[in-house]
C-alpha cells in the first residue's frame, strides 16, 4: 500500500513537468491541423464555388502558357470568407490576392488601413490599356471618387473578374397563356398585365426573395433612381432631403400598389431568393426579379424553363430607367504581398478576352470585359447588353447609413404585410435618420 | 526531502495539473470577456490599424434607447418561456411515459433524441417548407380538413411568425429535456417507492414526496439550459424568417450580428452582447433562487 503510493506520488511528478511542457509548447506552437501544402507562386482566396473548378482549370492553363504557379484556395460560404479575410488582415498574413466583400464601406476600411494596393497607375499605363477592357459600371464599383466619404485617395483598387445586374424576367410561356404580347415597358403596363395574368392563369404574379434586404433596396433603388434621379437620392443620403419628400412616398407606394393588386406570392415577405428562384423555375410566378446569376441556378433547376429577360417598367419620364448592377466578383492585390507584381500580371491575364470567354462559358456569369459579350446564350446577352444602364449604390460617392438601409427593407415588409402605409414608413424612416444624425454628432 | 517540502511539492505538483486548463480558461474566457467589456465602450470597426474612438456610456445609453434591440429581446423571452413550459412538459411526460417501459426504451431515445441531433439550418429548411403559404404540408393538412381560412403562410404572417419559430424551436430542443429527465428518473431509488407503497402511498403522494423533490436539481439543469439555449436561438431564425417580416422574429443574436456586420460598430455590438449577458445571468440566478426556495417549501 505505502510503495504503491510512493510510487504513484512519483509517478506524478515524473508526468507533471513534460505534461506542463507539452501542453505550454503546444498552445504557444499552434494546434496539429492540417499543413498546408506550400506554394512558390501566388496564392488567391476566394468564395465561389460555382467558379472554382473553372478557376483551377485557369490557373493551369496560366501555368502552362507563363510557368508560373497560382493557387486558387475556396473558402465558402461567404459569411465565413469574409471572417477569414479579416481574421488575415489582422494577423497580417493575407494571401497575395483575394476580395472583400460587402461594398465599398468594407473596401474602404480595407484601403485605409493599407491592406489592398493602388492599381490605378497599372490601369492607366500603355494608353489605359488593362482599364478599357471593363466595362464602366464595373470599374466604378473598384473605384474610389475624390472627396468620398470614406477618405480614400481616388483610385481604383479593385479588379472586376465578371459583372452582374438585376432585371425582371418573365415566364414566357405563363404570359403567352394569359394572352399577352407586350412586354410592360411602364408601370401601367405592368400593372395591367399582372391584372390580366392573374385573372386568365390564376398564378402568381410577382415573386421575389423579400426575405434577403438587399433585393427589396435594389428594387427601392430602381424606383428611386426613375423618378427622382441620383442627385436628389445623394441629397437624401446627406440629409438635405427627407424622407417624407412626395417622392420618397410615391417609390414606397409602388409596393403598396402591387399589394392591392395582390400581385405578390403568399410569404415573399420571408422568402429567400433561392426559394423565389424554385418558385419561379417550375412555373408558379410569371414575375421575378433576379441577379443575372439566376441563369445558371434555372438551367440547373429546370432546363425547359421558357423565360427571358426583361427591362424594369419605367414609373416617370422624368429621369432615365437604371437597373442595378456593377462588378460581380472582384480580385484586389494584397499591399503587404511581396510578389505585388506578379499578382497584377496574373489578374491582367485574367480579365482577357478569351480567358474571361472560358470563365463565362463555363460558369453562365456576365464576362467583366466588354469584348466578351456576344459569345454567350441570348438570356446572357440581353443581360450584359443592359450594363450600361446600371448603376450600384456603392459606387455613389455618399452611402446611407446601414441602419437607414435596413429600416428601408423592413419597412417595404411591413408595408406588404400591411402593418403599415407609405406614409407613416417615410415618417419613421425620417426619425431614424434624424437620430443617427444626432449621434453621429 | 524535508516534509514541509515535500507538502509544498505536492501541493505544487497537483496546482501544475490544473495549469493547462487554467491558462486556457484564462485565455479563451477571461481575457476575451474583459476586451470584450473594453471593446463596448469604443467605435471600432472590426479591422485592426486604424484609430478607436472612445465613447465612455454612449454605446450603452443607445442600447438602451434602442427600441429594435428590446423587442428582439421580448422575442426571446416569449420563446424561451414557450420552450420552459410547453418544451419541458412534452418532455417530461415523454419521459415519464418511456420510463414505464421496459422493452424497446432505446428506440424511444433514439427517435426523441433525433431532433435535437439535426442542424438548426436543415431543421428550419425542413420547416420552412412545411409552413410555406403555397406548397406547406401544414396548409394542405388543414385544406384538407376543411379549415381552408385558417391556411396562411405561417412564417411570414406577423400574427403567427414569432410562434412558428417557436414552435420549430421546441419541436428541435425537446430531446434534451427527455433525456436529462429521463437519466433522472431513472436514477431515482426504486427502493423508495417500494417502502411507500408498503406504507399505502397514493401515485400522488409518491410523485409529490419523492419524484419531485428528487428531480428538482434536474429540473434547474433542464431549465437553466432551455433559458440559456433559447435565449441564444439564432440559426433557426436565419434559416427561416431572417427577422422579418418587419422586425417580427428579430432575435439578440440577430441584432448583435447586425451590429458587427451591417453596421461594422464593433463596440455597440459589444454593448449589446455585454447587456444581454447580464440578462441571461439576472434570470439564471432567479431560475436558481426560485428552484432552491421550491425544494425549501
Amino acid at each position: 500500500m505505502i510503495l504503491g503510493r510512493f510510487l504513484f506520488g512519483a509517478l506524478k511528478n515524473v508526468i507533471a513537468v513534460p505534461l506542463i511542457a507539452f501542453f505550454l509548447a503546444s498552445m504557444c506552437c499552434g494546434g496539429g491541423g492540417k499543413k498546408e501544402e506550400k506554394c512558390n507562386g501566388i496564392v488567391v482566396w476566394h468564395w465561389m464555388t460555382d467558379r472554382h473548378e473553372t478557376l483551377l482549370k485557369l490557373a493551369n492553363q496560366y501555368k502552362a502558357e507563363t510557368g508560373k504557379e497560382v493557387r486558387f484556395e475556396l473558402n465558402a460560404p461567404s459569411d465565413l470568407y469574409t471572417t477569414k479575410v479579416i481574421a488575415a488582415a489582422q494577423t497580417g498574413s493575407l494571401p497575395e490576392i483575394f476580395g472583400v466583400l460587402g461594398g465599398s464601406p468594407d473596401m474602404a476600411r480595407f484601403i485605409n488601413k493599407n491592406y489592398i494596393h493602388n492599381l490605378t497607375q497599372d490601369m492607366e499605363i500603355n494608353g489605359a490599356e488593362w482599364k478599357n477592357y471593363f466595362f464602366l459600371r464595373a470599374l466604378e464599383m473598384n473605384a474610389f471618387q475624390e472627396g468620398n466619404q470614406w477618405k480614400v485617395p481616388a483610385g481604383i483598387y479593385g479588379v472586376p473578374i465578371d459583372v452582374t445586374n438585376i432585371q425582371m424576367l418573365y415566364n414566357k410561356d405563363i404570359f403567352e397563356k394569359a394572352g399577352i404580347i407586350k412586354i410592360p415597358e411602364t408601370w401601367a403596363e405592368f400593372i395591367q398585365a399582372g391584372d390580366i395574368i392573374k385573372e386568365k392563369t390564376g398564378e402568381h404574379f410577382f415573386v421575389s426573395g423579400f426575405g434577403e434586404t438587399w433585393i427589396i433596396n435594389s428594387m427601392v433603388m430602381n424606383f428611386a433612381y426613375n423618378l427622382m434621379g441620383e442627385e436628389k437620392i445623394i441629397k437624401t443620403f446627406k440629409g438635405d432631403v427627407l424622407y417624407t419628400d412626395p417622392d420618397w412616398i410615391a417609390v414606397f407606394s409602388k409596393f403598396k400598389e402591387m399589394v392591392d393588386h395582390k400581385f405578390f406570392a403568399s410569404g415573399v415577405v420571408t422568402m429567400i431568393n433561392k426559394s423565389a428562384e424554385r418558385l419561379f423555375a417550375t412555373g408558379k410566378a410569371a414575375i421575378t426579379y433576379n441577379g443575372s446569376w439566376c441563369v445558371n441556378v434555372y438551367k440547373s433547376m429546370n432546363p425547359k424553363l421558357n423565360y427571358a429577360a426583361m427591362f424594369f417598367p419605367r414609373i416617370s419620364d422624368q429621369f432615365p430607367v437604371v437597373i442595378q448592377g456593377g462588378a460581380g466578383s472582384s480580385f484586389v492585390v494584397s499591399e503587404n504581398s511581396a510578389k505585388k507584381e506578379e499578382a497584377i500580371q496574373f489578374l491582367k491575364w485574367l480579365t482577357t478576352k478569351n480567358v474571361q470567354i472560358t470563365l463565362a462559358t463555363d460558369t453562365s456569369n456576365l464576362p467583366s470585359n466588354k469584348s466578351a459579350v456576344g459569345k454567350m446564350s441570348i438570356i446572357l446577352d440581353t443581360f450584359a447588353k443592359n450594363m450600361d444602364n446600371t448603376i450600384h449604390p456603392s459606387a455613389l460617392p455618399c452611402l446611407e447609413d446601414p441602419s437607414v438601409e435596413e429600416a428601408i427593407a423592413r419597412g417595404i415588409q411591413s408595408i406588404i404585410i400591411g402593418e403599415t402605409t407609405p406614409e407613416k414608413m417615410a415618417e419613421t424612416l425620417q426619425t431614424l435618420k434624424q437620430k443617427i444624425k444626432a449621434q453621429n454628432a | 526531502m524535508p516534509n514541509r517540502y515535500k507538502s509544498f511539492f505536492d501541493k505544487f505538483t497537483n496546482f501544475a495539473f490544473v495549469i493547462p486548463a487554467l491558462v486556457l480558461f484564462c485565455i479563451f474566457n477571461i481575457y476575451t470577456f474583459l476586451d470584450l467589456f473594453c471593446l463596448s465602450f469604443l467605435k471600432w470597426d472590426g479591422l485592426v490599424g486604424g484609430a478607436s474612438q472612445f465613447m465612455g456610456l454612449k454605446n450603452y445609453w443607445a442600447v438602451f434607447q434602442d427600441g429594435i434591440w428590446w423587442s428582439s429581446v421580448w422575442h426571446a423571452i416569449l420563446i424561451t418561456f414557450l420552450a420552459l413550459t410547453l418544451q419541458n412538459l412534452l418532455a417530461l411526460l415523454l419521459a415519464l411515459c418511456v420510463d414505464k417501459i421496459i422493452r424497446g426504451q432505446t428506440v424511444y431515445k433514439v427517435i426523441f433524441f433525433l431532433p435535437p441531433v439535426l442542424s438548426g439550418i436543415v431543421v428550419g429548411l425542413i420547416w420552412d417548407w412545411i409552413f410555406n403559404g403555397d406548397y406547406g404540408l401544414l396548409n394542405h393538412w388543414l385544406t384538407l380538413l376543411h379549415l381552408d381560412q385558417i391556411t396562411r403562410a405561417w412564417l411570414a404572417d406577423p400574427l403567427t411568425a414569432i410562434y412558428a419559430v417557436a414552435f420549430i424551436h421546441m419541436w428541435k430542443g425537446f430531446g434534451w429535456g427527455f433525456v436529462i429527465l429521463l437519466a433522472g428518473l431513472q436514477n431515482i431509488d426504486m427502493e423508495l417507492y417500494e417502502a411507500s407503497e408498503m406504507d399505502g402511498a397514493s401515485w400522488w403522494s409518491k410523485s409529490r414526496y419523492i419524484t419531485i423533490p428528487l428531480m428538482i436539481p434536474i429540473f434547474v439543469i433542464v431549465s437553466i439550459l432551455t433559458i440559456l439555449g433559447t435565449m441564444q436561438i439564432y440559426d433557426l431564425i436565419v434559416s427561416t424568417t431572417r427577422g422579418g417580416p418587419g422586425y417580427h422574429t428579430e432575435v439578440p443574436i440577430t441584432r448583435i450580428l447586425h451590429s458587427m456586420h451591417g453596421m461594422q460598430n464593433y463596440g455597440y455590438a459589444a454593448a449589446q452582447g455585454i447587456v444581454f449577458g447580464i440578462i441571461l445571468l439576472i434570470v439564471s440566478l432567479g431560475q436558481i433562487h426560485f428552484s432552491k426556495k421550491f425544494k425549501q417549501d
